[in-house]
């Protein structure tokens, strides 16, 4: 296209450089798919080698230890079995103790507080709470009996899990300082004193002190919960197995095999819900995806574009959108949306609908609508975003096509697109993944409706997000929510996973010129 | 070009005038679309100033202004009438979302420097774990956390909230952590030949060389719990006592008699989108550099 388009007319290039847009984008599509298959290829061969790896990697840590073991004097040999024995001997009581107290308060706790949990496990308690009253088979009075709670059974086990981690991870520590102790005094130095230690934590060592307290935050209250949860998609946990007036147990994968073929009863609805949601939340990601990335990269043109002023202004204008806090601008904009509200009003005196239409009404009108309204509330943060690398294209790739005589619009396809798609190619797939899992957007604006008779607890408009808040919350169905959950995850790590493999082909700097 | 020197062009072809035309439709689209952008947000306040009772109206304009909305959201006796708790669900806000600021952006920033210049065993192995929970939908867990808060007896207030808030602080290392790998790295050896601590290090150099990151950060993590309204309506339970605002404005449109609390509604929406939105237009050019630079690291 260079230098010709100055030259050709306008009904000739025009269409040429659609061409062009075209044939890229086929093979950008064919790209895509083939690196889909390679990359999932990839995943399975790296992950057998991860898998090797880490049982090399056990044993390599095994065999270390048993090195100590064998190398160690008296000292180093009893830290295996008295934690901070190693350290109290070699006077650093302060570690020394810290180490011990660790030990015996979590070998204590775990049987004193955890073992009646953690026996518990593999039925997940059988003992139902119940009240004191009259018992007529044997005609006399029965005291209250406090039966087993299978949530707190699960939840304490699994505690009981990571603490004995974290409990291995200090026992592995204490034996390095044992041996590092022992070595120190062969070679005839002091052992480090609890000052130097504490130097060490801020230097060193520094990561430690950093991590710990996130580490302990992230611990209590992600990963445990998600193990829990991961846990619960195995149960039968719903509205009527609710402990402790009613337990719940495990039943093996008979929650996914409901989800996927549940034929009859109470869940026959619920595999055609999966498939309409699922289809749905692809096709609302992809419009969100890119509609918000198109127009605001458009709009940031626009705002920057040379020659025009009060950019400040206008960028505010919509910054503003950004700033108001997203449950009321929504609910605002479903106000304005309703049957009553001004904008229907509004297009009724245009002429442009009729007095029986209704934005969120049917299924059709309602998601055109969201994706709409999502324009709104996304297409600020993609301008502001874009802004910023606008102004970082080098100027004179510009500078260089203009005086090949190249057009805006050549410009703009050949130069800004490509540019933009090549620095925020990795953000876009984070923000499919981030679109699948939007919340607010359906939530307050439709709710999720509307209802629908054949889907199960949800209504045309959710996503799977949303579906999975209903569930939880609305319908108490616990188990079919983390079953959902785990289903999002691997959707969302199957993306993720092309990411990966497409970061990896744009890792080249030099590859966009 | 060269066709162009050997005639003087027409004024409908010259450059300028192209440029003018070209311009002037910018500003019109510009325009068109800031008025669709502003004017919910304009409904909402102009519509807090009305006079007549009842829910949403075909007018885009009130008949007649008040203050009243506002002043009933603060009276004692009007709150009493109407269980509406403003002032307090307000302050809740204010501690959740200040407590939240203070403890996440210390974690995150710790965490960011953490993962861009300490060098340790667990770094990457920790880096790939956060990327694998960050894919499991957020509030998926949200079951059990609350049923952990009920045992730590935190349920139906507001420290619980600040707990889930700040726990997964850590989480959020992508920008900040980007933005400390852009810092040339002899800073620090430089430092360290002086005998500098690597905490010495964040604090003294890496630190003051953030500001706009650290910024970035305090904004979005006092935004967040600010609006939240997910995780609030699930930990506060019934406890009217308790609500953020988020809760308690939505608690107030479910409610049977909306028609009579709507434009009240609207009140506190101004109120509560007002401090945040004076915020973010103030330091519209952190948040620019924080958005722009966690995009380029993908």
């Amino acid at each position: 296209m260079k230098d010709e388009s100055k030259s050709m007319p306008f009904y000739v290039w025009i269409p040429l450089a659609l061409w062009d847009t075209l044939v890229a984008f086929t093979k950008s599509i064919f790209g895509f798919f083939s690196s889909i298959i390679l990359s999932i290829i990839s995943f399975f061969i790296n992950f057998g080698k991860r898998f090797v790896q880490f049982f090399v990697l056990l044993y390599k840590m095994f065999d270390h230890y048993v090195q100590i073991f064998i190398k160690g004097d008296v000292n180093t040999r009893m830290s295996f079995l008295v934690m901070g024995w190693g350290s109290i001997i070699h006077k650093q009581y302060v570690k020394g103790i810290g180490y011990l107290l660790i030990q015996i308060g979590i070998i204590t706790s775990i049987f004193t507080v955890f073992w009646k949990y953690i026996i518990k496990f593999t039925t997940l308690g059988t003992q139902v709470t119940s009240p004191a009253g009259f018992d007529p088979t044997c005609n006399c009075y029965v005291p209250a009996t406090v039966g087993d709670n299978s949530m707190l059974v699960l939840l304490f086990s699994i505690a009981a899990l990571l603490l004995l981690f974290g409990l291995f991870y200090v026992y592995t520590m204490n034996i390095e300082t044992a041996y590092k102790n022992q070595q120190l005094v062969k070679a005839g130095k002091q052992p480090h004193g609890f000052k130097k230690d504490l130097d060490e934590l801020l230097n060193h060592r520094f990561h430690v002190t950093v991590l710990t307290f996130p580490t302990l935050f992230a611990f209590t209250f992600t990963v445990l919960p998600l193990i829990f949860m991961i846990l619960l998609a195995f149960t039968n946990f719903d509205r009527f197995h609710q402990p402790p007036g009613t337990l719940f147990t495990w039943v093996g994968l008979d929650n996914f095999i409901a989800m996927f073929s549940g034929k009859t009863g109470y869940y026959r609805f619920l595999p055609g819900t999966l498939v309409a949601i699922l289809r749905w939340s692809f096709v609302w990601a992809f419009f969100a995806t890119f509609l918000n990335y198109f127009f605001g990269i458009i709009l940031a043109l626009m705002i920057n574009k040379k020659g025009i002023r009060l950019k400040k202004l206008w960028r505010t204008a919509f910054v503003i959108t950004i700033a108001v806090p997203q449950f009321i601008s929504l609910l605002v904009i479903n106000f304005f949306l309703n049957d009553l509200g001004p904008l229907k009003n509004l297009f009724v005196d245009l002429g442009w609908v009729s007095q029986g239409f209704s934005f969120l009404g049917t299924a059709e009108n309602a998601r055109i609508t969201v994706i709409i309204v999502n324009l709104w509330v996304g297409v600020p943060y993609t301008m502001l975003m874009t802004s910023g690398i606008l102004m970082n294209i080098p100027q004179d790739l510009y500078e260089s096509a203009t005086i090949d005589g190249a057009g805006t619009m050549t410009k703009f396809f050949k130069i800004t697109m490509p540019y933009m798609f090549f620095v925020t190619g990795p953000s876009l797939l984070t923000a499919f993944i981030g679109n699948i899992n939007s919340f607010g957007v359906i939530y307050f604006l439709t709710g999720g409706g509307p209802s629908s008779q054949t889907l199960f607890q949800a209504g045309e408009t959710d996503l799977l997000v949303t579906w999975l808040f209903k569930l939880t919350l609305f319908e108490q169905d616990y188990k079919m929510a983390s079953t959902l959950g785990i289903i999002i995850f691997v959707i969302s790590s199957f993306i993720s996973l092309i990411m990966f493999s497409k970061i990896k082909g744009v890792k080249d700097e030099e590859a966009f010129q | 070009m060269a066709s162009m020197e050997k005639r003087k062009p027409r004024f409908f072809q010259s450059k300028r005038f192209l440029e003018n035309l070209s311009n002037t439709f910018v500003y019109a689209f510009l325009a068109i679309l800031s008025v669709i952008w502003v004017i919910p947000i304009f409904w909402l306040v102009i519509q807090s100033f009305r006079a007549e009772p009842g829910s949403v109206q075909v007018n885009f304009f009130p008949q007649n202004y008040t203050f009243q909305n506002y002043l009933n959201l603060f009276d004692p006796v009007a709150l009493a009438e109407t269980s509406i708790k403003f002032p307090q669900w307000f302050l809740n806000t204010l501690i959740i979302a200040t407590v939240t600021m203070v403890v996440s952006t210390i974690m995150v920033l710790l965490t960011s420097y953490a993962f861009s210049r300490l060098r340790f065993g667990a770094r990457l192995p920790m880096m790939q774990l956060i990327l694998v929970l960050g894919l499991f939908p957020g509030f998926m867990s949200m079951i059990a956390v609350f049923n952990i808060l009920k045992l730590l007896n935190l349920t139906g207030n507001i420290w619980g909230l600040i707990f889930i808030y700040s726990g997964g602080a850590g989480f959020g290392y992508y920008i900040a952590k980007g933005y400390f790998d852009t810092i040339s790295k002899a800073i620090d050896e430089a430092a360290m030949i002086d005998g500098a601590s690597r905490s010495q290090i964040f604090w003294h150099i890496i630190l003051p060389l953030s500001k706009p990151i650290v910024i970035f950060t305090a904004l979005t993590s006092f935004i967040g719990p600010w609006g939240d309204y997910i995780f609030a309506r699930v930990i506060l339970l019934d406890n009217t006592d308790s609500y953020n605002v988020a809760v308690g404005l939505v608690w107030i449109t479910q409610r049977e008699n909306i028609t009579e609390y709507f434009t009240t509604f609207l009140a506190g929406s101004v109120l509560v989108a007002l401090p945040i939105t004076l915020l973010f237009v103030f330091m519209q050019r952190y948040y620019i550099e924080g958005v722009t630079g966690g995009s380029i690291k993908g």
